[in-house]
């Protein structure tokens, strides 16, 4: 089974984000492979071990990018792809599809495996559009996967409860980050990974213009922000503090 | 005027009230036309109709609800080849997501997502996106027809409007290429005591609760108060809890009476989904977390004591 795994690098969840003067997130500070991301590698190593077959890294980004697809090689993936071009830089939902989807379908995948939504972008959306655009099925928010033969059936997490989605490979799953526990690079992994091959392609081999974004921005202005209120230690009189307010809102 | 069209979002059967929410918007955009799919498209014209859409283009094929996004997509793309929109409304929900997604990429065109608010300016749209933590609106004016922009619930007091709809048989054969992902089976976990949208009352917990054996602390604290438990993403990803009790941009947007925030840093993938709730008290042991600048009454300490000890005052309070 080959399977793919796209990855992105993002800016550390346990950092701050900071704002370029073109108003782009600085990725200058420390980055790390998408939390989301690492559990999207670990189920596709896993479905690796259970069914044989090739686990192929994919991402967009800058050239430094290669550090997130190193991750994953250090965890067990075989090799990877880097899809790098200045044009992609700020690339909307659909444009990111677009590369990925190029990319991806020379590698003529049995099974794309993203994560439900990135940690710095946190909409989603490349899923849907690049499982349209590699003309297979989505199959989202996986909370479990098994694969039979040529099937993949899943349990898709809804708001109360789930339900058990199939489909006949090839398709794209997003899986939830509570999916599978990212597995620790060992040495002897971070070590093989030096030698991993990491293609590195741009927009001319995938054949692709980057077009006019779907959107402009004309403007910031800023959210309305609430103001804070009191500050307060919880000390002997932090309780009748608290109460005073759950009865000013009329709810005690 | 614009011709704008809502995609309505059925739950076996059931009006997702986020398409209310859209309607509200929506006919003051333009002329209004919705699309409902599935077992329950008819009834739910009826309502559309109550809430401003002049037309309802139905279809009650069952593939509609038994297989993911792809009939969908083909149902929207047979009606937009008879005539585009200038506007497409989906709710920024999962399921919405899937369909808006596809669409926007097979029609080529993009879309816009996690706005707050959509306007009519020079002849096009321009829609409210939170940015950059959520402390910035950026206003994003849609490039293509149809724009397509999904708007996250409760973002818009749905109500109605007088009026009924005409209702539209939605002509599409859907081939077996868009019957891939077949929904065999739906298994209801949660029985929320109290749904956490609705609630009036929402105690949240985050990763300052130490971990999962710990949150039957907040369900008492809930119980006590008539509330309902939410959680932060950082514990759902970890899976102390499940996604159902997820509040934010992905999870669920809640705007209740008060929302109490325990061990939450306020991270603004959390804050979109809380931060239009009336009263809001944050519970950490940070003084300097994000989540205490917006707190109309932040209270510094150890959350496995501060709750217990509230959790008995309210319960004092209401004998």
């Amino acid at each position: 089974m080959k399977i793919v795994v796209t990855v992105k690098q993002v800016p550390d969840p346990n950092s701050n984000l900071t704002l370029e003067a073109d108003n782009t997130l600085s990725r200058e500070k420390e980055v790390v492979l998408d939390p989301g991301d690492e559990c999207g590698v670990e189920e596709g190593l896993q479905l690796k071990e259970a069914h044989g077959g090739e686990v192929v890294l994919v991402s967009m980004g800058p050239e430094r990018a290669k550090d997130a697809i190193r991750k994953g090689l250090s965890m067990g993936a075989d090799r990877g792809v880097l899809i790098t071009d200045p044009q992609l830089a700020g690339a909307d939902a659909l444009l990111t599809a677009r590369a990925l989807a190029a990319a991806i379908k020379s590698e003529i995948a049995d099974l794309v495996i993203c994560s439900t939504e990135s940690y710095d972008g946190s909409t989603g959306m490349v899923p849907p559009m690049l499982a349209e655009l590699l003309g297979v099925p989505q199959l989202t928010f996986a909370k479990k996967v098994e694969v039979d033969g040529s099937n993949i059936k899943i349990h898709r997490q809804t708001a109360d409860g789930y339900q058990v989605v199939e489909a006949a490979m090839p398709v794209l799953i997003t899986v939830t980050a509570g999916i599978a526990e990212p597995r620790y690079a060992s040495l002897k992994g971070i070590m093989a990974a030096r030698s991993k091959e990491i293609k590195q392609i741009g927009l001319g081999d995938l054949g692709i213009e980057v077009g006019e974004p779907a959107e402009t921005i004309q403007g910031f202005a800023d959210a309305e922000t609430r103001k804070a209120g009191a500050v307060i230690e919880f000390d002997g009189t932090a309780l009748d503090k608290i109460m005073a307010v759950l009865a000013e809102a009329k709810v005690v | 005027m614009p011709k704008v069209w809502v995609y309505a979002e059925l739950h076996q059967g059931k009006l997702a009230p986020t398409s209310l929410e859209l309607m509200a918007k929506a006919r003051t955009l333009g002329d209004v036309e919705a699309i409902a799919l599935g077992g329950g498209a008819k009834a739910a014209a009826a309502t559309l109709g109550k809430h401003g859409a002049k037309v309802v283009h139905v279809n009650e094929d069952a593939a509609f609800d038994d297989f993911v996004a792809e009939p969908a997509t083909a149902a929207l793309e047979s009606l937009h080849k008879q005539g585009a929109p200038d506007l497409i409304l989906f709710g920024f929900t999962p399921d919405s997501r899937e369909v808006a997604g596809r669409f926007a990429a097979r029609l080529g065109v993009g879309l816009i997502s996690n706005a707050g608010d959509v306007s009519a300016k020079d002849g096009g749209f321009v829609a409210k996106v939170p940015y950059f933590g959520g402390a910035k609106l950026a206003a994003m004016k849609a490039n293509k027809k149809p724009a397509i922009i999904l708007i996250r619930p409760k973002s818009f007091e749905p109500s109605e409007a007088g009026g009924s709809a005409e209702v539209k048989e939605l002509a599409v054969s859907i081939d077996a290429g868009s019957k891939r992902a077949h929904v065999t089976e739906r298994v209801v976990e949660a029985s929320e005591k109290v749904k956490l949208e609705d609630a009036k009352i929402v105690i949240s917990g985050g990763r300052g609760m130490g971990g999962p054996d710990n949150f039957p602390l907040l369900e008492d604290l809930a119980n006590a108060l008539g509330g309902a438990v939410g959680a932060s993403r950082a514990v759902v990803d970890a899976g102390w809890v499940p996604y159902s009790m997820q509040v934010g941009q992905t999870g669920k947007s809640v705007r209740p009476g008060v929302y109490i925030a325990v061990g939450i840093s306020g991270a603004m993938q959390h804050t979109v989904g809380m931060k239009a709730s009336k009263v809001i008290i944050a519970i950490n042991k940070d003084a300097e977390a994000p989540i205490m600048k917006m707190a109309d009454l932040g209270v510094v300490g150890d959350a496995l004591k501060i709750v217990p000890a509230l959790t008995a005052a309210v319960k004092a309070k209401k004998g």
